[in-house]
């Protein structure tokens, strides 16, 4: 640092910004190239104690599906609800 | 058993030819018989780097299709002892490299009693490409400080690890190393360019060496010689650690940091 430097206007640090931009963009392209991220498993068991908490459904009644089509990726989502739903929100 | 490595960046522009030039003649200085083979058909500039244009006479495409036998078409360096080149086809197109052609070159080069084959990739993603990296036992992963570079490395560490044989036959993977080019120490300190750990942080491969951005790379492509022999440049001195580095010597990174300043110049400049 020289003296002058307390003069000088604050630099623009777009080294950091570059870094910041790559990390996203990287993370994004590397979990497109894996065929099953490894988020799925946890982000089906998040959904599903979520769900337990208003249905009381099973395991296998969740299905989660992560596809790919073109630019865009699609979380395909199915929960099965058993048929006491109906009669669980008259209580309501 | 030869060594296959192939120089790979996806981007263009970013230093492939330098390091592979560099590279291969500093395997050949420090004694083992190395084959340098230039993959870009249809624009083929290795020779140009390695000084050897005006001594091509057959081709890497015209061995594929056996219109010369490989001895024909390797270039012996007149400066390096062990050192040859094999350059690629400037009027073929590069669908002319056929896997099972350049196996059966690697395979000869095997039998020639040669340590290390460098396989110098073109920009891109297409059959060139691909072919350089097809057969590697180890990848030297060019970059630049830069976004579009960084994140070409990255794609083509994702074919490292999907495309090439060894991922393919479920062998150990390529082993990657990453070259840094280009770098700039001054303006790394001052925050406009990302730093060697940036970097590091984002590809999260080893690093093998920082070549720093230095006038001599130019002076010395315009004279033909590979800049690994000018002993007295940045870069030159940056591609001998590297090399030594390749072959097991554990030595410091040099030129990564701006050089200190006198008081004179802190005061006029900045630190």
């Amino acid at each position: 640092m020289s003296i002058f430097d307390y003069f000088r206007t604050p630099r623009n640090r777009s080294a950091a910004v570059a870094k910041e931009r790559l990390q996203i963009i990287v993370a994004h392209e590397r979990s497109g190239r894996r065929k099953n991220p490894d988020f799925l498993p946890a982000l089906k068991q998040e959904i599903l104690n979520v769900v337990r908490k208003y249905v009381a459904i099973e395991q296998d009644q969740i299905k989660v599906h992560l596809d790919r089509e073109g630019e865009c990726e699609v979380l395909e989502l199915n929960i099965v609800l058993p048929d006491e739903v109906s009669t669980a929100r008259q209580h309501q | 058993m030869a060594r296959v490595i192939v120089v790979t960046s996806g981007k263009g522009g970013v230093g492939k030819t330098t390091t592979s030039a560099s590279f291969a003649t500093g395997l050949a200085q420090r004694g083992y018989k190395t084959a340098v083979i230039d993959f870009d058909v249809g624009l083929r500039n290795l020779d140009l780097i390695m000084g050897c244009e005006r001594r091509v006479v057959y081709d890497f495409v015209n061995v594929i299709n056996h219109e010369a036998n490989l001895n024909q078409a390797l270039i012996k360096d007149k400066r390096v002892e062990n050192l040859f080149i094999l350059p690629a086809s400037q009027t073929r197109d590069k669908e002319a490299l056929t896997a099972d052609g350049v196996e059966r070159i690697l395979k000869e080069l095997h039998q020639q009693d040669f340590d290390y084959i460098v396989c110098d990739s073109p920009a891109g993603i297409e059959r060139g490409a691909h072919m350089a990296l097809y057969f590697a036992d180890e990848a030297l992963i060019t970059t630049n400080p830069e976004v579009s570079s960084v994140r070409d490395s990255d794609r083509i560490l994702g074919i490292l690890a999907s495309k090439s044989r060894r991922a393919e036959q479920g062998d150990e993977p390529v082993k990657e190393h990453l070259v840094l080019c280009r770098y700039a120490p001054d303006r790394a300190d001052r925050g406009d360019m990302l730093t060697v750990e940036d970097v590091l942080e984002i590809l999260g491969i080893p690093l093998l060496g920082v070549i720093p951005e230095s006038r001599s790379v130019l002076q010395s492509s315009n004279a033909g010689v590979p800049v690994v022999l000018d002993e007295t440049s940045e870069a030159g001195k940056a591609y001998g650690d590297l090399v030594d580095r390749f072959l097991g010597k554990d030595l410091p990174h040099r030129f990564i940091t701006a050089e200190k300043k006198n008081f004179f110049q802190r005061l006029f400049k900045g630190g």
